[in-house]
């Protein structure tokens, strides 16, 4: 290497190279075992695995979806309250995005049960006769998971909001316009790269999601992370476990370079 | 902000969201305090049972320690690969250091379960499964981008005159680094490395594969929730909500502040 300053970053790479990048580089070479891409004929060709992974894609859709739609009215307010209140909002983001996903899994499950909060209340109020199913099906992921990525929704858009010069909307408020068409013609447009950054981390959080599958699904909702963990653990299939970890991560990788080339024109464009 | 029903709209769509975003932390609670002898809501009466139970057991009080340390040792690790990394790729110019910078970062993007598998895979060929340090050195790889980050930001605010001061009036360069640099720091040092000490605190993806015998808090946490639905889970999670909690308050009174670093 030539230049100054690089000697400090030595044993961190050597961290780096040695226990992260060989080892993801040494298990997806498992996938093409026997010189063959048979593994990944069989990940993407089979009824059963491509369900997999569309399941996947649905739910990573649906949770950034409603991420979005429960965080830009918290990321907004907080941006365009009181200090006070700001302070306030902030640590109710970030309390559960700092309690351990297992307790919220946990708690979750207590909520949603056959026998559970949700279900005691809306019987003992006489709205549902029988119990609806919450636990273990899609309903619960997806509650579980938009619980966990929200806050990674709501701290991009803080942001945004926070960029944009209360003047503008002060302006247009004074010229006569609407709540609704102050939002729609000047906070919206200014802060689609905020929207933009937190949906794609959302979504590409959720392609790789695990524990909230795993416990909340009850082995009903199958996710690509949990079909490569049962692979791995229980199958004991590290080719096809490779193959479909090689898949994944091209999406993730695949998402975020599209995210990035319509940041950079989009600052371009800016200018 | 004018009060105009679209504000109040938005007020109390926030307040309900806020609800959501809080309500498991508030079931939780008085689950943890139920004197019922299975899961109940709303407990019928309050007792400490629970808590009793999680003191009493000494698997639990086993994971408890361990997790304590592993999360430690990570953050000395983290902190001592880390900031050096985070010189780096801030004040030097080296070819190649933008690469440098993704690989640092890599390890968020990637998915935990990728990284966990093929570690898992290498370990086993190790023999490093079910031993802590080999829980560390995987956890230092996750917390390495928390730290980067965080003093990565700390050293771009940086007033640089400062340093040129000392080494002006004949400090050397390191001792510059121990009496300037590194004090001035200190709010970015502690944020991260309390960070990396939760990132491994509550990491259970990793643990899951390679803590094998030897539990984690989380990884027992994780195979008591798949097993059954006990209340001492509940009394285990105000344990760790509140430990969280602390840690929070510390970053907030001695670190560079959580917004601070939102930004």
């Amino acid at each position: 290497m030539t230049g100054r300053g690089f000697l400090p970053a030595l044993p961190a790479l050597i961290l780096l190279f040695v226990f992260f990048l060989f080892p993801v580089v040494r298990m997806l070479g498992f996938s093409l075992e026997g010189g063959t891409l048979d593994w990944y004929a069989k990940a993407l060709g089979e009824q059963l695995y491509l369900r997999v992974f569309w399941n996947t894609f649905e739910i990573a859709l649906l949770v950034t979806f409603f991420c979005l739609l429960l965080g830009y009215p918290l990321g907004f307010l907080m941006a365009t309250t009181t200090p006070f209140w700001a302070t306030v909002g902030f640590i109710f983001v970030l309390l559960p995005l700092w309690t351990s996903v297992l307790v919220r899994t946990y708690a979750w499950m207590v909520l949603l049960g056959r026998n559970g909060v949700f279900n005691r209340t809306l019987m003992e109020a006489g709205i549902i006769s029988d119990p609806i199913p919450l636990l273990h099906n899609f309903t619960g992921v997806l509650i579980g998971m938009v619980h966990v990525l929200l806050p990674y929704m709501v701290l991009p858009i803080y942001g945004a909001v926070r960029k944009v010069d209360p003047a503008i909307p002060a302006a247009a408020a004074g010229l006569g316009a609407s709540s609704f068409s102050i939002f729609r013609r000047i906070y919206l447009p200014l802060t689609l790269n905020g929207i933009f950054a937190g949906s794609v981390l959302v979504f590409v959080l959720s392609l790789g999601f695990f524990i909230t599958p795993a416990l909340l699904g009850g082995g009903r909702v199958m996710m690509i992370a949990v079909l490569i963990e049962q692979q791995v653990r229980e199958a004991l299939n590290w080719p096809f476990a490779a193959a479909l970890s090689a898949v994944l991560l091209v999406f993730t990788f695949a998402v975020y370079a599209l995210a990035q080339r319509f940041t950079r024109t989009e600052t371009e464009s800016a200018r | 902000m004018s009060r105009t029903p679209g504000r109040r709209l938005l007020v109390v769509s926030c307040g309900l969201i806020y609800f959501f975003l809080m309500l498991p932390l508030l079931v939780v609670f008085p689950i943890s305090l139920s004197s019922a002898p299975y899961m109940q809501f709303p407990p019928p009466g309050l007792s400490w049972q629970w808590y009793e139970r999680y003191l009493d057991d000494p698997q639990w009080i086993d994971a408890t320690w361990r997790s304590l340390y592993i999360g430690s040792a990570t953050a000395v690790f983290a902190l001592a690969l880390g900031v050096p990394l985070a010189f780096s790729l801030v004040r030097g110019k080296f070819f190649g250091r933008i690469l440098i910078d993704r690989l640092a970062l890599a390890p968020v993007i990637v998915p935990t379960i990728i990284l966990s598998v093929a570690v898992y895979g290498l370990f086993a060929k190790l023999k490093l499964i079910g031993t802590w340090y080999g829980l560390v050195i995987a956890h230092t790889i996750l917390a390495l981008p928390f730290v980067v980050l965080v003093i990565g930001a700390g050293l771009r605010d940086f007033d640089r005159s400062l340093e040129q001061a000392a080494e002006g009036l004949g400090a050397s360069r390191w001792r510059t680094l121990a009496r300037v640099t590194l004090p001035l720091l200190r709010p970015s040092l502690v944020s991260a490395g309390l960070l990396a000490f939760i990132s491994s605190f509550d990491e259970v993806v990793v643990a899951l594969f390679l803590a094998g015998a030897n539990m984690t808090l989380p990884k027992k946490m994780f195979d008591n929730i798949l097993m059954e639905i006990d209340p001492t889970i509940a009394a285990v999670s105000v344990m760790q909500i509140l430990l969280v909690s602390i840690v929070l308050v510390l970053i907030g009174r001695f670190g560079r502040g959580l917004k601070d670093s939102a930004r």
